[in-house]
């Protein structure tokens, strides 16, 4: 029996770097789930699920398998402003979450750094954000899920089951995740105090996030790739800050005061940025935008707190809508190593060199503060990430894979970790020894218990030796 | 050899002899993947053998146009994927000058237009949706007018220029590439004892055809044909009925 073509889609990652053809299915209900669940029995053929295709490298792509988009699948079913508990299907997004309980006083307790991710594909990947070193990632304020496993079974999950904590984190190989009962962030105002920092160095950057890691609700440090010599790793530092005691301006609650403009200054359309964020992707344009942002990062407001909207402070990816296409047409690779704060400055100084010795350098990069979590493939460690944008091109493909390959040594050596999210270059041994023999084995018992079949796939999960099947 | 074809799916129908056999293989010498498909699945065999991570051989009789959606799939499977789809099946029997057998022309009919109908259909369903590959047809200069010599032949092909345009104009606004090729005569086995003079060797054809795979529109693989064929197109019928072409 053959599968509909007309069912076919080719969708890529959100780096556009590698893209696969799937028989894409976007249920709306449990019983369509089941039904795919049940295609896939006869067709033999293997499901990759994708929420809103955030992932950058190949997680929600599988090539000629069954792709389920959860993006119809996007109900809230119960909210209670009481408690600020919400159960939503899976397919409801960060940004849904915000608009629905802003109002009431709450925020989701962890954003990525855009609003378009769902919460199935959040908790697939178990993402984080700027305030990972207090609250970890998402899966940390899930109170319960409802996981579809491939055999056709349904089961509610909390943080009593251990099997909570190897669902989340999973990349969706272990089972459909359908249901999701969070505890949102109780907050007094929409916006937040942002406290910006112009930072000279890499001593500088680590000292200010130890500083102000008891205090800050949110650290963030943006690195300039290019600085070199006693100006490697400059860049500016954000801390942000709740302000706890009611606003006097209860306006900062409703969506329309977070709602990023759609021009710049009035006037300029912010939907054709892109196309001039193209002219400066290049090595010459990115070393000047660095130096000019850090320029201006230590004359303008250095030091100074400021009030921002929590969307404007959360989701800088959103800023320029489709700045993705800047980096046509052969799109891009992020890559982000986790660390351990004893070695994170060396081996992210190390990181950086390799990089301008190769002329590759980094167009962005990010640090954060994380500390470990107990989920089963889990990125964080007691330490730091460093995560950095690669534009791909023909020619430089190769060399960037090399690149990424010399780093994972490093970052495997210091007992550093990963990120499914993030990544396009990972080989099936550095994954394995990152995360451990150990952590491995459970993995495929986990597999070949709940999914006997191997039904549930992905091209990341083929790449690295996740899919049996393969 | 060209790096282009590292990696690429191709589904070749037809390639067991001639120019599909020649183009399977040299997709699979530059590292491309590809599922011939053929009625003699015996002479697909050895390039198979030679490349048995990338060669896949399945036993296919176009006529059988009911086979097709199951197999393309399996096909698809196989490479994990598609990028190319190239219709290279044609016959062309004997015909002498005064001969009308409808025997002889429904075969025609049945290889160079249902097969490539069905072929071709089941490649755009799928290219539609996922706006990727390319698809190329395989027609001729004997397609460009109709000829004493060959009304079947010469009809079927101009069947499979009109058609490939008519699918360009469907699928190049969704970024699939449609290519026809019009091959002269070439040395493979369909025109051996039509001793041709001037034939191109079928290794030039094919690499041309590769050359081209990704350029939507029409070409002729030698420059002198285009300027050939671009006169010989605008004869007048009353005139082009006078003459030997």
């Amino acid at each position: 029996m053959h599968s509909p073509l007309d069912r076919l889609a080719h969708v890529t990652g959100f780096g556009m770097v590698t893209g696969a053809d799937g028989y894409r299915y976007r249920p709306t209900s449990v019983e369509e789930f089941h039904d795919i669940l049940r295609l896939a029995q006869t067709t033999g053929r293997q499901i990759t699920m994708r929420g809103a295709g955030r992932s950058y490298g190949d997680a929600n792509i599988g090539t000629e398998s069954i792709l389920i988009d959860i993006s119809r699948f996007n109900q809230i079913l119960h909210w209670d402003p009481a408690t600020g508990i919400i159960d939503c299907q899976a397919g409801v997004t960060l940004e849904q979450l915000w608009r629905y309980t802003l109002e009431s006083g709450y925020w989701p307790p962890v954003v990525s750094g855009t609003m378009f991710p769902t919460l199935g594909g959040a908790l697939g990947m178990n993402l984080h954000g700027k305030n990972a070193f207090k609250a970890g990632p998402i899966g940390n304020h899930v109170l319960e899920i409802e996981v579809l496993c491939p055999t056709g079974k349904q089961a509610i999950l909390t943080q009593n089951d251990p099997l909570f904590f190897q669902v989340i984190s999973s990349a969706g190989l272990l089972g459909i995740i359908l249901r999701v009962k969070l505890q949102m962030k109780r907050i007094h105002s929409g916006d937040v105090r942002v406290l910006p920092i112009s930072i000279p160095n890499w001593d500088a950057q680590f000292r200010t996030f130890e500083e102000l890691r008891d205090e800050a609700d949110y650290m963030v440090s943006w690195i300039d790739c290019f600085g070199r010599g006693k100006h490697a790793g400059r860049g500016d530092f954000h801390a942000a800050y709740y302000m706890n005691e009611p606003s006097p301006y209860p306006i900062t609650l409703r969506p329309e005061h977070q709602d990023l403009p759609d021009t710049i200054m009035g006037f300029f359309p912010k939907s054709v940025v892109w196309r001039f964020l193209k002219l400066l992707n290049n090595r010459s344009g990115m070393r000047f935008t660095n130096w000019a942002k850090h320029t201006s990062g230590k004359i303008l407001g250095n030091g100074k707190p400021h009030p921002q909207s929590l969307v404007g402070f959360s989701f800088l990816l959103d800023y320029v809508p489709g700045w993705r296409n800047s980096y046509l047409p052969g799109g891009f690779i992020q890559y982000q190593s986790f660390v351990p704060a004893d070695h994170a400055p060396r081996v992210f100084a190390r990181q950086i060199e390799l990089q301008q010795n190769a002329k590759l350098e980094s167009f962005l990069g990010v640090l954060k503060r994380h500390i470990p979590d107990k989920f089963l493939f889990s990125h964080a460690v007691d330490g730091y990430s460093l995560a950095l944008d690669f534009k791909i091109t023909e020619r430089n493909k190769d060399d960037v894979w090399r690149l990424a390959h010399q780093m994972n040594e490093l970052v495997i050596e210091a007992g550093g970790r990963f990120y499914l999210a993030k990544d396009s270059t990972l080989t099936p041994e550095h994954f394995a020894r990152a995360l451990g023999e150990e952590t491995m084995e459970i993995y495929a018992d986990l597999k070949a218990t709940l999914d006997p079949n191997s039904i549930l796939t992905s091209d990341l999960a083929r790449r690295l030796n996740l899919d049996p099947r393969a | 050899m060209p790096t282009k074809l590292i990696g690429t799916k191709a589904i070749i129908i037809g390639a067991s002899s001639g120019i599909g056999a020649e183009l399977a293989k040299q997709i699979a010498e530059a590292g491309g993947l590809v599922c011939t498909i053929a009625r003699r699945v015996d002479r697909m065999q050895p390039l198979a053998d030679q490349y048995p991570e990338r060669v896949f051989p399945f036993k296919h009789d176009v006529l059988r146009v009911d086979e097709v959606p199951e197999l393309f799939q399996k096909c698809t499977d196989t490479l994990g994927g598609l990028d190319l789809v190239i219709y290279a099946s044609g016959v062309m029997p004997e015909v002498g000058p005064h001969e009308y057998s409808t025997d002889k022309d429904l075969s025609m009919v049945g290889v160079n237009i249902a097969g490539a109908i069905a072929w071709l259909n089941a490649a755009a369903t799928r290219m539609e949706g996922t706006g990727h590959g390319s698809i190329i047809g395989i027609g001729s200069v004997a397609g460009d007018r109709g000829r004493s010599g060959q009304p079947v032949y010469n009809a079927s092909k101009a069947f499979m220029h009109t058609y490939m345009e008519a699918l360009r104009n469907r699928l190049a606004k969704k970024g699939v590439k449609v290519v026809t090729v019009k091959p002269g005569p070439t040395e493979t086995e369909m025109t051996a004892n039509l001793n041709m003079k001037g034939a191109m060797p079928v290794e030039q054809a094919a690499a041309k055809i590769l050359a081209v795979k990704d350029r939507t529109g029409e070409h002729y693989l030698k420059f002198t044909h285009r300027i050939a064929f671009y006169i010989i197109k605008r004869i007048p019928s009353p005139l082009f009925r006078k003459t030997k072409i």
